[in-house]
């Protein structure tokens, strides 16, 4: 058969399984339209704003030092929150996907409850776990340990909020590729942690490297559970959309904005990364699923 | 190495996976597990591999309880149906592994690679030591993973279906080749297949399974020529069953008496086990069973009839030559000149095609005449 014969063949198929042309048409423009409307314009809106008065506005919003400890805080934030996530994210899905055992279901359903709660009401919990009126409140006055309105009730909140995203990414991944591949190795005379490092994790990299570049995005972007365990210290325990919140309050829009679009560019790195990562290693990525 | 597996158990949600085997493989013996799905054959290669554990019972390399042994240190080369290769490695990388991962006795990277080289040749894959497994097709897959198997030395070979996930050409010649190396190394190898063929063809002895015991184990002449229970002869070959009368010593169809021996088996009702070749067509007038026949289909050199014999219209196979042409309806007779009768009780293979043709239908043997004969 030539090849264009091969391509013709290929449109009748295509066509055999799909809609007439109006049709698609149509769903295209739908969502394209919706796309846009959602997603594009609220975007490009922040950046018109944040660069609306110039660059010098711009810098010298992101220059404030409140605006900076902020920053400062978040990767911080980040920094703890992520490297947790991952090791608790990589333990759970390891031993939901390769173990059975009583309550799997159970453990299942508890790594979804921060996805299933409303943020605000995490932050509440933790406010009555660590609270002055909680059981652990005085013990922890009195040994002088702040929680609460500190940086460790920030970091808390944020890894109960982001626990779901790795795990969630590894599950289902690890379920498909079985353990076969474990028992393989320590069948070879290989020790739990030599197969763990050399076949379990090589073999779900991009779904880890996936779940954590999300954890993370997530982590710099969480607002309301942050928010209740805060306290709203200028400067001290402000992330940077606490800090956008309360510029934006204080009808400082260009500032509010041009701290946004901060957000907003690590959101579209990430999102970049992740599109760079899989288009230079698709043979490989394919390689490994058509295994 | 021998390996003996004594009064082993296992129940899976209280199901029966393993039911009180024992099993024991002399030292470089090729024996294959036979059985259907479900039987407890993977289960039973699995327990000896350190894989599972049993609820009860031992497994013995040599005289060596291994109990308390973990997997790591059984040295067992195990092979899996779906290759198990480590895909993100290359195919001397994933041979090299085991070698690699010893704790103590690490030989030395050149020494690996040597080892490596060796091997790839042994599995006729030399040259292709930097190619990842998706690069590879099926069979090169699962040679990769018996070289890798073999790298560590294994004192026991298991392999778990080896080429169920190939196709039948690649499958026969693989066969063959596994039992060259088998021959060349001398591994004490044990395999698990559902093919009847797959076990025959390859195996010094073949152990058949069915519900989590062993129905028979013994030489594959033995197997097809003396079938233990009739599960065995029902899973082994084709087979046709009809019910007969025993009494006298004599076994009895539609009062007719078979010229069969019959063992010592207690009068009553029995069942007749028939290979198509253990039936043949009377051609010359002569006594036999009247039949008709319902199906006829062309085997190679041979066509398979199917006749409907007696009241409750028992369907018998055999073959007759090619050359006389038979067709549908056609009124025949025939003649039983072997198969096995075993008493009732005892259960026999199920498969669909059994199940779908055991209809009976009054009208059919009225309005054919069996009923004024």
């Amino acid at each position: 058969m030539s090849e264009a014969a091969a391509t013709r063949q290929q449109r009748k198929v295509r066509q055999a399984i799909g809609e007439g042309p109006a049709t698609r048409f149509v769903l295209l423009t739908i969502a394209l339209a919706f796309l846009g409307l959602m997603l594009v314009a609220p975007l490009l809106v922040v950046f018109v704003e944040a660069f609306g008065r110039g660059l010098g506005v711009y810098f010298q919003a992101l220059a404030l030092p409140d605006t900076m400890a902020a920053l400062q805080l978040t990767l911080l934030v980040a920094a703890i929150a992520v490297p947790a996530n991952l090791v608790f994210g990589v333990a759970a899905a390891w031993l939901i996907a390769k173990f059975d055992f009583k309550g799997k279901s159970f453990l299942l359903t508890l790594i979804d409850l921060p996805f299933a709660v409303s943020p605000v009401v995490s932050g509440l919990i933790f406010v009555l776990l660590f609270g002055a009126n909680s059981a652990l409140g005085p013990w922890l006055e009195d040994n002088n340990i702040k929680i609460l309105y500190a940086v460790p009730g920030i970091v808390i909140a944020t890894i109960f909020i982001t626990f779901p995203f790795i795990a969630r990414e590894l599950i289902p991944l690890m379920e498909q590729q079985g353990s076969s591949e474990e028992e393989a190795a320590v069948s070879l005379g290989a020790s739990g942690w030599r197969t763990f490092f050399q076949v379990t994790l090589p073999n779900v990299k991009w779904g880890l490297l996936y779940g954590v570049l999300l954890c993370n995005a997530r982590a710099m972007g969480e607002f309301g559970a942050v928010s209740v365990v805060s306290g709203h210290i200028r400067g001290v325990t402000n992330t940077l959309p606490l800090h956008i919140e309360i510029l934006y309050n204080d009808n400082k829009a260009a500032a509010a904005f041009a701290v946004a679009s901060l957000l907003a560019m690590l959101a579209l790195v990430t999102l970049a990364v992740k599109t760079l990562l899989e288009a230079r290693f698709a043979g490989e990525i394919a390689a490994q699923r058509r295994h | 190495m021998q390996v003996r597996a004594v009064n082993i158990s296992k129940r899976y949600v209280g199901i029966a996976a393993l039911d009180d085997v024992s099993l024991t493989v002399q030292p470089g013996e090729l024996v294959a597990l036979l059985g259907p799905s479900g039987s407890g054959k993977t289960t039973l290669l699995r327990t000896i591999a350190g894989l599972e554990h049993p609820d009860s019972g031992t497994v013995y390399f040599n005289d060596r309880d291994l109990s308390d042994s973990r997997i790591q240190d059984r040295g067992v080369g195990f092979v899996f149906q779906h290759y198990a290769l480590f895909k993100h490695m290359r195919v001397m990388d994933n041979i090299a592994f085991g070698l690699r991962a010893r704790s103590k006795d690490k030989p030395k990277e050149s020494e690996i690679k040597r080892r490596v080289l060796e091997l790839l040749d042994l599995v006729q894959l030399s040259g292709l030591e930097r190619r990842f497994p998706a690069q590879l097709s099926g069979g090169q897959r699962q040679r990769v993973a018996l070289a890798r198997a073999l790298a560590i030395e294994p004192s026991v070979l298991l392999l778990d279906e080896p080429f169920g996930a190939l196709d039948a050409r690649v499958r026969k010649d693989l066969r063959r080749w596994l039992r060259e190396i088998h021959d060349r190394t001398g591994h004490t190898t044990l395999f698990v297949t559902h093919d009847q063929e797959e076990a025959l063809e390859l195996a010094d002895r073949v152990v058949v399974m069915n519900k989590g015991k062993i129905e028979q184990s013994a030489t594959p002449d033995e197997i097809y020529d003396t079938p233990a229970t009739p599960f065995v002869f029902s899973f082994i070959g084709e087979s046709s069953v009809i019910p007969v009368q025993v009494g006298n010593g004599r076994a009895t169809l539609d009062e007719r008496l078979l010229d069969l021996d019959i063992g010592n088996l207690p009068d009553g009702p029995a069942q007749l086990y028939l290979r198509p070749e253990d039936v043949v067509m009377v051609t010359d007038g002569g006594p036999g069973i009247p039949g008709l026949v319902v199906s006829t289909r062309r085997i190679g050199g041979m066509r398979r009839v199917t006749i409907e014999c007696g009241l409750a219209r028992h369907r018998i196979e055999f073959d007759a030559p090619a050359e006389i042409p038979i067709n549908n309806s056609q009124r025949l007779t025939i003649r039983v000149i072997g198969g096995r009768v075993y008493g009732a009780g005892a259960e026999g293979y199920e498969t669909e095609k059994l199940a779908a043709s055991a209809t009976s239908d009054f009208k059919w043997a009225k309005a054919e005449g069996w009923l004024d004969r």
